[in-house]
C-alpha cells in the first residue's frame, strides 16, 4: 500500500514536470518569439517579413499542436510505466 | 439557376443533413443527452469540438480582423488556439477522470459546497448566454444575406433550426451534427482561399502562399502588401505593436477564456477514457488549425486584393506609387461584388471630391493629410465592413455560384454549431446542477430530461429576443464571455485539481472576486450592462489602467481570483480528508470508467 502511494506521488511529480516543460515552450513561442522578443528576431527574414511575424501567425499554432500530442504520448508512457493507466 | 436558388439548395441540403443526423442519433437517456453515452471516438470528438469552438466569430470575423489589423491582431490566432494547450494539460484529463456531466458538478463536489455550485452555475449561464446572443445575431446576418429575407426572419429561422436538433438530440445529436458541420465549414472556408492563393501567388496552399512571391509584382506578398498600404497612409501590415503588455494580456485572456468556457470543457466528458481526452484535445486543435492557419492568408490576400481593385495600377511592379494612386477605380466601372454588397449596406460609397473615382486611404493619418490634399482627395470614400471579407471572398475571386452557396452553408454551420453547444451547457447547468442536485434530488430521469429541454427552449427564446434587439455590442459580448469564463471558472477548476488544500471559502471568494473585478473594469469603460452612455470613463487607451484594454482584463481577473483564493484559504479550515482523497483520485487515470450518473 505504501508502495502504491509513493508510486502515485512519483507519477504526479513526473506529470507536473512534463506540464511545466510544455508550458515553458508554450509561453516561449507565443509570448516570447511572437510578441516580446519580436524586435530581437527582426533580422531573420521569412517570406517578406520577419520570424516574429511568422511565429505570431503560424509558428505558435503549429508548436501548440506538437505540444499537445507530445504531452498525450508522454503521459501514455507514464501511465504504463507506473501501471496507473486504464 | 439563380444565385438565390443555389444558396437555398446548399443551405437546405445541409439542414436536411443535420436534422437527419439528429433524428438518427436522438438521445434516449440523460447520459445520451448530456455526454452522448460517453462513447465518442477521440478523433470524432476532436472534430465536434472544433465545430463547437469555431463560431461565427472565427468563420466570418477573424480574417477581416486580421486584414484590418495585420500583425496586431495575431492575438486572436494565438489566443484562440493556445487555450487548448492549457485545456489539454491542466483540465481535460482530470475532469474526464472525475466523471460527472457538468462543470458546476465538479466545482460543487470538489469544493463540497452548494454555494460554490451555485456561483459556478451563474458564471456559466452569464458567459454562455452572452456568447450565444452573438451567434444568433451572426446566423441571422448570414441567413438574411443569402436567403434574401429580413434580418428578423433570419434570426427566427436560426432559432427554429437550433431548437429542432439541440432539444431533441441532446449531446448525442449535437456531437454527430457538429461533425457534419465541421466538414461543411472547413470545405467552405478552404476552397475560395485556395483559388485566391493560386491567383495571387501560384501556390495552392494558402498558408504557404502567404509567405511566397506575389506573381504580379515579383515581390514577396507581405512586402508588397506593406508597400501598398503604406502608400495609402496606413500602418505597415506587419508593423510591430508598441503596447506589448496589453498584447500579452489580451492573448492570455483569450487563452484562459478558451480553457474556461463550459461548452468546450463538457465535450471532453464524452470520450471513453482519460487518455482519449488528451488525444482528443490534440485532434481538436488540428481541426481548428486547418482554419486558423488559412485565416491569416485570407486576411492578407483580401486586403491586397481590395487595394489593387481600387488602385489597379498598384498591382504590378510599381515605380511611382503617387502616379498609381491617381488612377483610382472609376465608380461606374466597379466590379459586381461591390454592387451586391452595397445593397446590404455593408459597403458604402460617398464621392466626397466628386471626381467619379473611388478613393480609399487612411484619412485619420495627419502626416498623410498633406499628400492626400495635393491629390485633391477629400476623405476616404469607401467604407467596407470587416465582416463581409470571408463571405465576399468567392465573389472577389470570381468563383462560380456554387462556392458562394457553400460559403453560406458554412457560415451558418459555424454559428449554429456553437449556439447548440452553448445551449446544451446552459440547459445541463439548469436541469442537472440547479434542479436535480440542489432543488429536487428525487426528480426522475424523464423529468430531468424534460427540464433540460424546457430550459434549452427558454435559453433559445432569451437569446433570440436579445439577438433581435441587440444592445449593439457584438465584439464586447464575446470578450465579456471570455473574460467571465477565464476570470471565474478556469482558476477554480485548476485549483480544484492542482491544490489539494484549496477549500470551499477560498474557491468561492476567488470566483466572486475574479468575476466582480472583471465586470467592474469592463463596465467602467463600456457602460453598466453595456447600456451606452453609462460608462464612467471614455474607452480610450489614455484612460486605461496601465494601458490594459477592457478586452484584456480577463487575465488580470484570473490572477485576482488565484490571489484571493489563496489568501482566504490560508485563514480558513483545510478541506476534509475525503475531499483531499477525491483530488488524489482525479490525478490518476486508473479506474475512470464512463461518465457516471448519480
Amino acid at each position: 500500500m505504501a508502495d502504491d502511494k509513493s508510486n502515485a506521488a512519483e507519477y504526479w511529480k513526473a506529470n507536473v514536470r512534463t506540464i511545466i516543460g510544455c508550458l515553458a515552450v508554450w509561453a516561449f513561442v507565443s509570448y516570447g518569439c511572437a510578441i516580446l522578443f519580436r524586435p530581437l528576431l527582426a533580422s531573420i527574414p521569412v517570406g517578406g517579413t520577419d520570424l516574429g511575424f511568422w511565429f505570431a501567425q503560424q509558428g505558435s499554432i503549429l508548436t501548440f499542436i506538437a505540444l499537445i500530442f507530445f504531452y498525450a504520448w508522454k503521459m501514455n508512457k507514464l501511465d504504463e510505466k507506473f501501471g496507473l493507466g486504464e | 439557376m439563380s444565385q438565390f436558388a443555389i444558396n437555398l439548395l446548399f443551405v437546405g441540403a445541409s439542414f436536411a443533413l443535420y436534422i437527419g443526423i439528429a433524428i438518427w442519433a436522438r438521445a434516449g437517456s440523460t447520459k445520451d443527452f448530456y455526454v452522448a453515452g460517453g462513447g465518442v471516438h477521440p478523433i470524432t470528438n476532436g472534430m465536434a469540438t472544433a465545430a463547437d469552438w469555431m463560431s461565427a466569430a472565427s468563420f466570418i470575423s477573424m480574417a477581416g480582423l486580421l486584414a484590418s489589423g495585420g500583425y496586431a491582431n495575431s492575438t486572436f490566432l494565438m489566443g484562440w488556439t493556445g487555450g487548448y494547450v492549457i485545456l489539454a494539460m491542466l483540465l481535460a484529463p482530470y475532469l474526464r477522470k472525475f466523471g460527472k456531466f457538468t462543470v458546476p458538478d465538479f466545482i460543487g463536489d470538489r469544493f463540497y459546497s452548494n454555494t460554490a455550485r451555485l456561483v459556478a452555475v451563474i458564471c456559466l449561464i452569464v458567459a454562455s448566454v452572452t456568447y450565444v446572443i452573438g451567434q444568433m445575431t451572426g446566423a441571422g446576418v448570414a441567413f438574411s444575406r443569402f436567403l434574401e429575407v429580413p434580418n428578423t426572419a433570419g434570426i427566427w429561422i436560426a432559432a427554429a433550426i437550433v431548437f429542432l436538433y439541440a432539444v431533441f438530440g441532446g449531446m448525442k445529436g449535437i456531437t454527430y451534427t457538429q461533425v457534419a458541420q465541421y466538414v461543411v465549414l472547413i470545405i467552405a472556408y478552404t476552397i475560395p482561399a485556395v483559388f485566391i492563393a493560386m491567383q495571387l501567388t501560384g501556390n495552392p496552399i494558402p498558408m504557404f502562399g502567404m509567405f511566397s512571391t506575389h506573381t504580379e509584382s515579383g515581390l514577396p506578398l507581405l512586402q508588397k502588401l506593406d508597400e501598398v498600404v503604406n502608400a495609402l497612409g496606413f500602418r505597415d501590415y506587419t508593423a510591430d505593436v508598441d503596447n506589448k503588455l496589453n498584447m500579452v494580456l489580451f492573448t492570455l485572456s483569450l487563452m484562459v477564456g478558451t480553457a474556461g468556457l463550459p461548452h468546450v470543457i463538457i465535450r471532453f466528458f464524452t470520450v471513453p477514457r482519460v487518455a482519449d481526452a488528451r488525444w482528443s484535445a490534440g485532434w481538436a486543435l488540428v481541426f481548428i488549425a486547418l482554419l486558423y492557419l488559412t485565416a491569416p492568408a485570407v486576411g492578407s490576400m483580401a486586403r491586397l486584393n481590395l487595394a489593387t481593385t481600387i488602385y489597379p495600377e498598384m498591382a504590378g511592379q510599381v515605380e511611382d506609387y503617387d502616379a498609381a494612386a491617381e488612377e483610382a477605380l472609376i465608380y461606374e466601372e466597379r466590379p459586381g461584388w461591390i454592387r451586391t454588397w452595397e445593397e446590404t449596406g455593408l459597403i458604402n460609397f460617398e464621392d466626397k471630391n466628386n471626381d467619379g473615382r473611388i478613393q480609399i486611404y487612411n484619412d485619420s493619418n495627419e502626416e498623410y493629410a498633406e499628400i492626400a490634399e495635393s491629390r485633391g482627395w477629400e476623405g476616404n470614400e469607401l467604407t467596407v465592413n470587416n465582416d463581409i471579407l470571408v463571405l465576399a471572398n468567392p465573389e472577389i475571386a470570381n468563383l462560380p455560384g456554387w462556392v458562394i452557396g457553400l460559403i453560406a452553408a458554412g457560415g451558418i454551420a459555424a454559428a449554429l454549431s456553437t449556439a447548440a453547444g452553448l445551449l446544451l451547457a446552459i440547459s445541463s447547468a439548469i436541469s442537472h446542477d440547479l434542479i436535480k442536485t440542489m432543488i429536487n434530488p428525487k426528480i426522475t430521469e424523464k423529468g430531468e430530461m424534460l427540464a433540460a429541454r424546457i430550459s434549452m427552449a427558454g435559453a433559445i427564446l432569451v437569446a433570440t429576443y436579445l439577438g433581435l434587439n441587440p444592445p449593439g455590442f457584438a465584439a464586447q459580448t464575446v470578450a465579456l464571455a471570455f473574460g467571465i469564463a477565464g476570470a471565474s471558472l478556469f482558476p477554480a477548476l485548476m485549483m480544484g485539481i492542482f491544490s489539494k488544500k484549496m477549500n470551499n471559502s477560498g474557491a468561492v471568494a476567488g470566483m466572486l472576486a475574479g468575476l466582480a473585478c472583471t465586470l467592474l473594469y469592463i463596465f467602467t469603460y463600456l457602460g453598466w450592462l453595456f447600456i451606452p452612455g453609462t460608462n464612467m470613463l471614455e474607452n480610450t487607451p489614455d484612460n486605461w489602467l496601465f494601458g490594459i484594454s477592457p478586452l484584456s482584463f480577463g487575465a488580470v481577473g484570473a490572477m485576482i481570483n488565484f490571489t484571493v483564493a489563496f489568501l482566504v484559504c490560508k485563514v480558513t479550515n483545510e478541506p476534509p480528508q475525503e475531499i483531499q482523497d477525491l483530488v488524489e483520485s482525479v490525478r490518476y487515470p486508473k479506474g475512470a470508467g464512463v461518465a457516471v450518473d448519480h
